[in-house]
């Protein structure tokens, strides 16, 4: 027997865990995923960026996934974030780096500018 | 972490195409590239392209593969889940839009479908209660228990205009304000669940993609009656149905969402399965009853009606699985919501088995009022090498057939009884050239006599009388009165039989004969079947100049039928061959073993 509050709360938890089937217009979050984008180091970030997501409670606004090779491998790893008609490329990504995007652009909305594609250095 | 869902269809459709194999090759596969934490396999209801199936469909990105097999699983672990590049080659090939379709809702069969009923099938696993409380699963219930009066519920239910979705067509809300309406120490609910016409398969597919849903709207009805037992009467030959329901049922009983004090509110409700053994006359209301009751499956007379006195002779309601499946939506979105969908008199959607001579066959569910056209030529992709659509029948064994003539009628209860057929429970047969109308009206009949239970006369022996007409007719003995004979007992039999079954078993007939008098004549005055179907008018013909005496079909011959004539056709080395008509006994293997087409038949 479970309490209404028993109820809501399984109904809340699951939603999160079946988000990634039913989300249209959401912001994207696109994870090279090709063999240069593992070598260099995407897994970790890409897991990171599964956990950080779902963790934030935004969930059912913003889907993770990945894709094959960018194009710049030594820029790899490559993360871009589509939202709307927006597209920011973030490059030589790191777990720590992915906390940081999530906190910072996913949530409150502000491009971490220092680790776009326009800040890096080669 | 999960990143990913792989949703794997565990319908019928599928699981017989192979699902199961490949549902366990790929968490194998998983675990050898060490991705089990991340990608989790779910095992779903009917997407309703099975003949598309084993399918899968891949989140995040909705992408659609179909025809899987087992040795396609390391392709698709290695290059989908690990590096995110979709596997080209088993997206599905739209050939409505001639082009590649990843995602499912993006194909030509999903565009102009509104799932309703079927919302939840294909998206969540039926074995988890929390991902049917998560697509607002339960909330319905919730609703009806805390902030509505049984007769809120019944007002809501007439107010939305719904149907009974097992083929008759009675208001929803009627029939639960009679039962409500009369004063009883024990009310009973029952779920119709002997989906018993060929090639009907929507109420299996809701039980085993998304149970939870009949199990909410059964104990709403519950509620609105004044019932505290529900009965689900379903076929055993429905095992994949029967097992998840029984799921369902224990995962309610735990969360106390069925049993004493549902959600703390003091109604009291629990459900039962009963199997039953796929006799065609138990999906009659009270033959279902007379069988739940332990009895031989065989109707009684009306009236009294089930809502006055039905099962164990208390008032009882019996809705039908897809009725049921529209409820707890109809109570969230409410009325309104559902009356805007669908035409007049007919309200919301209706899900179809679309079977036959059909490139996609599958489970649709489509708005009610949507022409047959954009059902075939849309969402079934047409039909298939190139041949002319002949006729669809809707209704199964009860309805009758849709002529070519008439593709543009909607499909709704009124539009589909104005042209002699009937809604039914939603099997669609789609029929093209090469089907012969009598042959389809005897095969719908020889099912009739074979499910008659026999307790009424017109229908035990009327139904017999005329299959052996059209047994005649097809074997090329019939005359001109016997279309009228057909006609007359039709007739009869349509008045007098006791129950749904008898009164509707006469409408292929009826309905053929409607439209397709001139191929009656043909089998009946010419001896000819004009599509080449029945064996008895036909013979096989060996053209003399394309045959150029290889004796294939002579080595073929299981009758020793064909023999080497003496006439050698211009520019042919050999005699050519003849057939036998006495000898032959028409089985096609001269034909079929002819590479030179030169066998044809007549």
């Amino acid at each position: 027997m479970k309490s209404l509050e028993e109820l809501a709360r399984i109904r809340e938890q699951t939603k999160a865990k079946i988000a990634l089937r039913e989300k249209e217009g959401a912001v994207r979050v696109v994870v090279g995923m090709a063999t240069c984008g593992i070598a260099a180091g995407a897994r970790p970030v890409l897991s990171t960026f599964v956990e950080e997501v779902n963790g934030s409670g935004i969930g059912d606004k913003v889907s993770v996934e990945q894709t094959g090779c960018i194009g710049i491998c030594q820029y790899e790893p490559v993360v871009e974030i589509f939202d709307g008609d927006e597209k920011t490329t973030y490059v030589k990504m790191t777990a720590d780096k992915a906390k940081r995007v999530v906190a910072e652009h996913l949530v409150k909305g502000n491009v971490v500018t220092e680790y776009t594609i326009g800040a890096a250095k080669v | 972490m999960i990143r990913s869902h792989v949703m794997i269809c565990g319908g019928s459709g599928c699981t017989a195409s192979g699902s199961k194999a490949l549902q366990e090759a790929m968490e194998k596969e998983l675990v050898a590239k060490d991705l089990q934490d991340e990608v989790k396999v779910v095992q779903t209801g009917c997407f309703g392209l099975c003949e598309l199936g084993p399918i899968m469909v891949v989140y995040p990105g909705d992408v659609f593969y179909s025809r899987v097999t087992v040795d396609d699983i390391p392709e698709i672990v290695e290059e989908h889940l690990l590096k995110g590049r979709i596997v080209d080659r088993l997206v599905h090939e739209d050939e409505v839009l001639k082009e590649q379709v990843t995602s499912l809702n993006d194909t030509s069969f999903y565009q102009v479908q509104k799932r309703v009923a079927l919302k939840n099938c294909g998206l969540i696993d039926p074995e988890s209660i929390d991902e049917y409380l998560a697509m607002d699963g339960y909330v319905a219930l919730q609703k009806v228990l805390q902030e509505m009066t049984p007769d809120d519920v019944i007002q809501v239910m007439l107010d939305s205009g719904l149907r009974g979705r097992g083929g008759a067509g009675f208001p929803t809300g009627l029939k639960w304000k009679f039962a409500k309406g009369y004063d009883a120490p024990q009310k009973f609910v029952c779920c119709n669940a002997d989906e018993g016409d060929p090639g009907a398969f929507m109420d299996r597919s809701i039980l085993e993609g998304d149970p939870h849903v009949v199990l909410e709207a059964m104990t709403i009805a519950g509620y609105a009656i004044g019932a505290n037992q529900g009965y689900i009467y379903v076929r055993a030959e429905y095992p994949i149905a029967v097992q998840r329901l029984k799921i369902a049922l224990d995962q309610a009983h735990e969360y106390g969402l069925l049993g004493k004090n549902i959600m703390e509110t003091g109604f009291d409700f629990d459900i039962d399965i009963r199997l039953g053994a796929g006799a065609f006359v138990c999906g009659e209301e009270t033959a279902l009853m007379t069988s739940i009751e332990g009895n031989r499956g065989e109707p009684r007379p009306r009236p009294p009606f089930p809502a006055e006195k039905g099962l164990f002779q208390s008032p009882s309601i019996l809705n039908n699985v897809e009725t049921w499946a529209n409820i707890p939506q109809i109570i969230i979105n409410g009325p309104e919501w559902f009356a805007a969908m669908g035409t007049e008199k007919s309200k919301g959607t209706k899900v179809f088995a679309l079977g036959g001579k059909i490139k996609h066959t599958g489970l649709v569910e489509i708005p009610m009022g949507t022409t047959l056209r954009t059902v075939i030529e849309e969402v079934g992709g047409g039909i298939p090498n190139g041949k002319k659509f002949k006729a669809a029948q809707t209704g199964g064994p009860s309805g009758g057939c849709i002529p070519a003539s008439h593709i543009d009628v909607q499909m709704d209860y009124e539009h589909l009884a104005e042209i002699g057929s009937i809604m039914g429970s939603g099997g669609l047969i789609v029929m093209d050239e090469d089907n012969c109308m009598v042959d389809i009206a005897k095969f719908f009949l020889k099912f009739t006599v074979d499910e008659s239970c026999g307790k009424c006369t017109p229908c035990r022996i009327g139904t017999r009388r005329m299959l052996e007409i059209l047994d005649r007719i097809t074997e090329g003995k019939g005359t001109m009165e016997d279309i009228d004979k057909l006609e007359e007992l039709a007739y009869y039999i349509k008045e007098n039989a006791l129950c749904g079954l008898g009164q509707t078993a006469p409408n292929p007939v009826l309905s053929t004969i409607r439209f397709f008098r001139d191929e009656y004549i043909a089998h009946i005055q010419d001896k000819k079947c004009p599509a080449g179907v029945c064996t008895a008018l036909l013979s096989y013909v060996i053209d003399p100049e394309k045959c150029i005496g290889c004796t294939m079909c002579q080595r073929n011959c299981p009758a020793d039928a064909i023999s080497v004539t003496d006439y050698v056709a211009e520019g042919h080395k050999k005699p050519s061959l003849a057939i036998d008509t006495d000898k032959c006994i028409k089985c096609g293997a001269c034909m079929n073993n002819c590479k030179f087409g030169a066998i044809s038949k007549q």
